[in-house]
């Protein structure tokens, strides 16, 4: 990929080569994922943009060792991947909250999973959910929060551990655009103080281009890349960049992109 | 003049916002009484009234006591026969209990070995259905055949006809979850059977309770249809006797104590499934499908 060349200079973290998926179904073969090759450097903020179906989720859910690809391999540090990565956090497009525990006990599952020191990640996890706002909600249940509280409890459970790396699928895909305009801030600023890799599947440009070091852009299905694009804006990212010429240009540049491939038609 | 442009011209219309929110909170708060009040008095209301009619027209109609007593009878046969009801209520409790946990202790392994192995699932399925579709009252002399007059075939009949739903309700709990879920354990790192109890199992147990309480229900006329083909005690056996001695309050009685003793077991199984599980996901509860 052309953007490979300006991030050469540091090893990459995680890296997907040649990655396939092909899912068999009774109508015959269903090429998800063809031929996608990405790497990213520790601490990087990787969007993967595309439209619904192009593999973007498969492509997550592989980096997330969750899915064994068809062909092609994932490394860590040059390592393979070759079970579930315990190590990171996943954000899914839904909370996936258990209903049965409240806001904290769903923090605190991670803690459990990680057989972390329970007063200590106590601590942390009530840190974490006043960091994101939800002071004094601790001890609700999921049905009491709003959508947007919901998925930042979520983002609390993964980050307690303080993963390497954060995998997010559409994390903000179902929230209202001002609730969704918050969580890219309140994202960005929880990476700004952790630098965790990320990567980041969305369909929005503006979210892609306002949050990311660099954007992969994919085709329709099956999924392929189609650009990479570095994303040079002086961090942090304020809303109202948005608005600014620099920013237009990238956005242009992916809707160009878009257009080009059919994923948007102008009538 | 009211000037239409400028509200506060008008003096109906200007109530402060904390008029209106005490209002609207008053309003509230007699709406809910009402609901309270109403929840208790018109169910009470309709089942006195009901005991009213009934006592009124078997005398205005003079109606044999034989064919049906009045209330008021039925009250003086359950007083006059609060031991024999007792002790043969006793004796159905019994039964009862022990076909129900015999249904638990068989059924939760046997849906936790159809949902852990398709293979199994597929070939102990037919079975199951089938088991299902024969009717149980039929089975009952077998029974007796095998295992005589005393506790065990009555609590066999009620075993068989109670376990069949905690086997389809758990089995069926346990396989349905969000998907996302088990990825999330997953990828925590949490075993096989850390996951199972940490979130497979909680995430069935509305559904296993479900079952639990239909259940429950199958029993009571488990036990009663193995005293009805054979037994010399419980109160099956009293609605027997009393119906061969056409002693039809003595039935109604017994017909009470039924009632009585399903419905105190059905409310054992709900207040345990409160303990067990949290209000908002209890099945039923409109809250549950709110949340996700």
């Amino acid at each position: 990929m052309a953007s490979a060349a300006t991030l050469s200079s540091t090893e990459p973290y995680l890296c997907l080569q040649g990655l396939s998926k092909v899912y068999a179904t009774r109508d015959g073969p269903v090429r998800a994922l063809d031929q996608v090759s990405v790497s990213e450097s520790r601490g990087e903020f990787l969007s993967v943009l595309g439209p619904s179906g192009c593999g973007k989720s498969t492509l997550l859910m592989i980096a997330a060792g969750l899915l064994p690809p068809s062909s092609g391999a994932v490394t860590i540090d040059g390592k393979p991947v070759t079970r579930p990565r315990t190590d990171i956090g996943i954000v899914f497009q839904s909370p996936v909250l258990l209903e049965w525990r409240t806001a904290l006990g769903n923090v605190m599952l991670q803690a459990e999973a990680k057989k972390l020191e329970r007063a200590a990640a106590e601590t942390r996890a009530r840190e974490l959910l006043a960091s994101v706002g939800l002071a004094g909600f601790e001890a609700k249940y999921p049905h009491e929060l709003s959508g947007g509280m919901r998925q930042r409890v979520s983002l609390c459970r993964a980050l307690i551990h303080d993963p390497p790396q954060l995998l997010m699928d559409e994390p903000f895909g179902a929230l209202d655009a001002l609730t969704r305009d918050q969580l890219n801030l309140d994202l960005q600023q929880i990476w700004n103080e952790r630098r965790m890799t990320v990567l980041f599947i969305t369909h929005s440009i503006a979210e892609a281009i306002f949050l990311s070091d660099r954007v992969m852009v994919m085709t329709p299905r099956p999924g392929r890349i189609d650009r990479v694009i570095d994303i040079d804006l002086p961090r942090p990212r304020t809303l109202a960049m948005r608005e600014t010429p620099a920013f237009a240009k990238y956005s242009r540049e992916i809707l160009d992109l878009l257009l080009a491939r059919g994923v948007l038609r102008e009538h | 003049m009211p000037d239409a442009d400028n509200p506060t011209a008008r003096p109906y219309a200007s109530l402060s916002i904390e008029e209106v929110e005490a209002n609207v909170q008053r309003n509230l708060a007699r709406r809910e009484s009402r609901e309270r009040v109403s929840a208790v008095v018109y169910p009470v209301g309709v089942v006195l009234a009901v005991f009213v009619l009934w006592e009124a027209g078997t005398r205005a109609f003079g109606i044999p006591t034989f064919l049906l007593p009045p209330p008021s009878i039925i009250a003086v046969s359950m007083t006059a026969n609060a031991p024999l009801l007792l002790v043969h209520g006793w004796v159905t409790t019994v039964e009862i209990m022990l076909g129900f946990l015999l249904s638990i202790v068989v059924g939760i392994p046997l849906a936790l070995a159809i949902f852990l192995s398709p293979p199994f699932a597929r070939s102990i399925l037919p079975l199951l259905v089938s088991s299902q579709a024969m009717p149980k009252v039929a089975v009952a002399p077998l029974l007796l055949v095998w295992f005589g007059f005393g506790l065990l075939p009555k609590v066999l009949i009620a075993f068989l006809i109670a376990f069949f739903p905690v086997v389809i309700n758990t089995a069926v709990g346990l396989a349905s979850i969000e998907p996302e879920k088990i990825d999330l354990a997953r990828s925590m790192g949490f075993g096989p059977v850390a996951t199972f109890f940490k979130i497979r199992l909680p995430n069935a147990l509305p559904a296993i309770f479900g079952g639990l309480k239909i259940s429950i229900t199958l029993a009571v006329v488990g036990a009663v249809v193995g005293e009805f083909v054979g037994g010399d005690a419980g109160l099956g056996y009293l609605l027997m006797v009393a119906n061969g001695s056409m002693d039809t309050a003595l039935l109604f009685a017994g017909l009470v104590a039924l009632t009585v003793l399903g419905v105190v077991l059905f409310l054992l199984i709900e207040i345990t499934e409160r303990l067990a599980v949290p209000r908002h996901i209890i099945s039923g509860n409109p809250a549950a499908r709110e949340s996700m």
